[in-house]
């Protein structure tokens, strides 16, 4: 971010890969991909390529972690080390934490905790391939791993991203959008409650660009909603 | 479960349902801020101390040569780091920096770093062999809530008052030949939901209590950084309400700095 692109990345009113400005990638979401998770979700979102799986609710340890009132949702967002093209160093790095964190934060929100005392949820979310948008497409599979191991719910959460390039307000970038762009807005969004939660911007926005790509975002997240639901039923539907 | 906090917590909800706030401010009063700058004299390029009513924070630069990134040749580097030191809170541990101390570090960081509060391109000593690294590093002293807003206004008053070494001889001389190269004053703005009521500069007291967190920096006229906290969430014109706030707010506190 706040790179400057030697060449342009609109060209005639149209993206470097012939998107419209309010146009997602192609999404695939598929529920139920792994055997031993209790519940698991495999994402294809452009070139990223995700896999979440969710284990419990179970036992938690270290016991002093655990919480009488509520389980604990542990959120663990992890990139592969050949997921970019420098290779990425294993293991949990400032970023990764960070990204974790805010995951947990917006999943807290739909999950009832409070049904399952004592005991610890977790969730984690492996970024295979890398492509710009990782942490939209983390969210939105662990939302649906988490619907898939049966845990119960308020409602899925769905996320996206709207970004500006070449002063331009578009949704969902990709790598060289995200690299040489000028700002970029991810969200977590609700559809049916109208709530956010999760938000993070950096870059430079206007209020007027700012409210544009809240929109794009939320407009977004609103279509990945319909292909989560649309994953979760094509698994149980028999 | 804690009975003191969630004691506070309903009482301090119940009294934002009432329009009021725990310490009688008004929910778009900012507590009480003083800056001194330059408190680490002899061993810092640039510091500043600053309380946000009871929350203390102390931010020092260091400016040391070294090597640029492979994608920035021709830019310096800044970086910053947050520790949350034991003897600012009964719940602050010793040990690596947790989840808390990274966001606190990368929320400061996107700020500075997204406005581009620090002119990189002019802290190159020899391009793609040498350039200048400027590290930010905050030392939460005492905390009383909103350390975000506390740690930006640390760290953008101390990189305001830092000075540039000399590299002479392959060496660095730390003697000064300037100021550091500084554009703008990006200032960061945190709220807190709680209820159904949203106040900015939460005390420690509100935090317990709050069911998010949402923090907007910005240089006045351009927004550079949001982050959103919490397990709450906001609704999209909350949202638009605290952004138009911080906006506003921002030459006030653009003042205090000097």
């Amino acid at each position: 971010m706040g790179g400057k692109s030697e060449t342009p990345l609109i060209v005639k009113g149209k993206r470097l890969d012939g998107r419209k400005f309010d146009e997602l990638r192609p999404i695939k979401i598929e529920a139920g991909t792994l055997n031993r998770a209790d519940g698991s979700c495999y994402l294809e979102w452009g070139n990223n390529k995700v896999l979440a799986a969710v284990y419990g609710p179970r036992e938690l340890h270290p016991k002093h972690r655990q919480d009488n009132t509520r389980a604990v949702l542990r959120c663990r967002y992890n990139m592969a080390p050949f997921s970019v093209s420098d290779r990425k160093r294993p293991g949990p790095d400032r970023r990764s934490t960070e990204i974790s964190k805010v995951i947990r934060e917006a999943l807290e929100r739909v999950v009832f905790l409070n049904y399952f005392p004592t005991s610890g949820i977790d969730l984690f979310m492996e970024i295979l391939q890398a492509d710009a948008g990782t942490r939209c497409a983390a969210l939105t599979a662990g939302a649906v791993a988490l619907a898939d191991a049966g845990i119960p719910m308020r409602n899925l959460v769905a996320s996206c991203a709207a970004g500006k390039v070449d002063d331009t307000i578009v949704l969902d970038l990709m790598q060289d959008e995200d690299n040489f762009g000028q700002g970029d807005m991810p969200l977590g969004y609700i559809p049916p409650k109208d709530e956010i939660v999760l938000l993070q911007m950096d870059g430079d926005f206007t209020k007027e660009e700012f409210e544009k790509a809240k929109g794009y975002a939320i407009e977004g997240c609103k279509k990945v909603y319909e292909l989560q639901k649309a994953a979760l039923k094509s698994k149980y539907k028999g | 479960m804690n009975i003191d906090r969630e004691l506070k917590r309903h009482f301090v909800g119940r009294l934002i349902e009432n329009g009021r706030r725990i310490d009688g401010r008004g929910f778009d009063d900012i507590r009480e801020t003083s800056i001194e700058t330059n408190v680490i004299d002899t061993k810092a390029e640039g510091s500043a101390r600053v309380k946000l009513g009871n929350t203390d924070v102390l931010c020092g630069i260091k400016v040391l040569a070294g090597t640029p990134y492979p994608d920035r040749p021709e830019s310096g580097v800044m970086m910053t780091g947050a520790e949350l030191v034991p003897i600012a809170s009964p719940n602050f541990e010793m040990g690596r920096p947790g989840e808390d101390a990274i966001e606190l570090a990368r929320v400061v960081d996107r700020s500075i770093r997204e406005s581009q509060m620090i002119d990189l391109d002019k802290l190159v000593i020899e391009p793609k062999e040498k350039v200048w690294m400027v590290s930010i590093d905050l030392h939460v002293l005492n905390h009383d809530g909103n350390l975000l807003d506390a740690c930006n206004l640390a760290a953008i008053s101390a990189l305001n008052t830092t000075w540039m070494p000399k590299f002479e001889e392959e060496q660095v001389v730390r003697e000064k030949s300037g100021d550091l190269p500084i554009n703008k004053l990006p200032i960061s703005f945190t709220f807190a939901k709680i209820g159904s009521g949203i106040v900015l500069d939460p005390i420690l007291d509100e935090e317990f209590a709050m069911d998010a967190r949402f923090t907007v920096g910005t240089s006045g006229k351009e927004l550079h950084a949001m982050q959103k906290g919490g397990s709450g969430a906001f609704k999209p014109d909350e949202i638009s309400g605290m952004v138009d706030k911080a906006m506003a707010k921002y030459k006030d506190v653009k003042k205090l700095i000097k």
